[in-house]
């Protein structure tokens, strides 16, 4: 990714899209999308992260987590969603290079929080999967699975809790 | 969520947060216009949640790396194609200076003194603003000392401080902080004595008032 960033480097775009590009789709239809528009935005979103590039901060997320940042904005944009204003830049001033050790630690966090995501008992990760890509509020969630939304709302606290735990 | 002092990028202290579930919608963009526009708010001016809700995007980005479908033939080839042909990104967002944060100047068109006041009565004002149906933002301003209107929730209500401070009960909500009322709460804010209130609230439901507005004008004045 830095090296898109830094060198418009196409061929480590490519790299990224043969990564990226199918679990975006995925992404997408797990959203509800039809399989052309999932592949439309899809391409959309790989696009998108050519033009921001500049905006890739390895500090302060992981390259999956920013490309989740972007395909969520489509899906909403795709959806006919409700719009999602964006908070305002802290106002820290210019930000300092960022140092090799802070990247090296955000890439250990984001790989295990990934582990973490990948070992959660089912009925958690199923309802952290509905969070995310069902596009349903905890309430929603409850009438959806005719759970006691007490009971997501406490499922969705131990996944929370195992991931944080994982992060320490 | 009350959790101890930590301060703010504005330099106050942020006392009262944004709730797990909330913060997660947002992460996840499921979230109703209006709530989604508190929260940018709240987290123009809070690190905490700011630094929260970076924590809740991770969940996605790691969700996303389980995820697959396979690709059409051309795609690598056709996004490749389009990558020269587009325009080079606009800058970064800004930041605003005034009372308002940048996202909430945007839906107002500038800041405190660009709002369309109406009034309620009793001094207290409001001006809606622009949002989808699912759920109102507007922006109240309560006379110094005054109370907000006696009511309760048809669902959840958030108010988020922007200029002054109010009391509800014994919590006292000054800048930055955020008031979450749900369905069972009935509550009576009332404005700080040192200046007038301005606070932004957000509801997925109509308010029912039980105090000086008869509820047939609910539907006149939308709140």
């Amino acid at each position: 990714m830095v090296r898109v960033r830094d060198n418009r480097d196409k061929v480590a775009f490519a790299a990224l899209f043969t990564h990226f590009a199918p679990r975006i789709k995925g992404y997408l239809i797990k959203s509800g999308a039809d399989a052309t528009t999932a592949e439309e935005c899809a391409q959309d979103v790989m696009t998108t992260l050519w033009r921001k590039a500049e905006q890739f901060d390895p500090t302060r997320a992981s390259v999956a987590t920013w490309i989740f940042t972007i395909a969520r904005n489509r899906r909403i944009d795709m959806l006919r969603r409700d719009r999602r204003p964006e908070p305002e830049d802290l106002p820290w001033g210019p930000e300092p290079e960022p140092e090799q050790i802070h990247v090296l630690e955000m890439q250990q966090e984001a790989a295990r929080l990934a582990q973490a995501v990948a070992t959660l008992p089912p009925n958690q990760r199923s309802l952290i999967e509905q969070a995310y890509f069902g596009d349903l509020t905890q309430a929603q969630i409850a009438k959806e699975t005719g759970l006691p939304l007490g009971t997501i709302k406490s499922r969705l606290r131990l996944a929370l809790d195992r991931l944080r735990h994982a992060m320490k | 969520m009350t959790q101890p002092d930590i301060t703010s990028p504005s330099g106050t202290a942020i006392r009262h947060h944004l709730n797990e579930a909330t913060l997660m919608g947002y992460a996840a963009g499921t979230l109703p216009e209006a709530f989604n526009l508190i929260v940018a708010t709240h987290l123009s001016l809070c690190d905490r949640c700011r630094a929260d809700v970076q924590a809740y995007d991770a969940v996605g980005g790691a969700l996303l790396e389980d995820e697959s479908a396979a690709l059409a033939d051309e795609s690598l080839a056709q996004t490749l194609a389009r990558l020269d042909a587009d325009p080079k990104p606009a800058g970064r967002k800004k930041t605003a200076t005034g009372d308002f944060p940048a996202p909430l100047q945007d839906y107002v068109g500038g800041d405190l003194d660009a709002v369309r006041w109406r009034p309620l009565g009793m001094g207290v004002k409001q001006a809606i603003l622009p949002t989808s149906k699912a759920a109102t933002a507007r922006l109240f301003l309560i006379p110094a000392g005054a109370a907000m209107p006696d009511h309760g929730h048809n669902g959840t209500e958030m108010t988020l401080v922007l200029k002054g401070a109010f009391l509800d009960g014994n919590d006292y909500f000054a800048r930055g902080d955020i008031e979450i009322a749900d369905i069972d709460v009935q509550h009576i804010p009332i404005a700080d004595v040192h200046e007038d209130c301005i606070c932004l609230a957000v509801t997925d439901a109509p308010l029912r008032f039980t105090g000086i507005l008869p509820s047939i004008l609910q539907k006149f004045f939308r709140i």
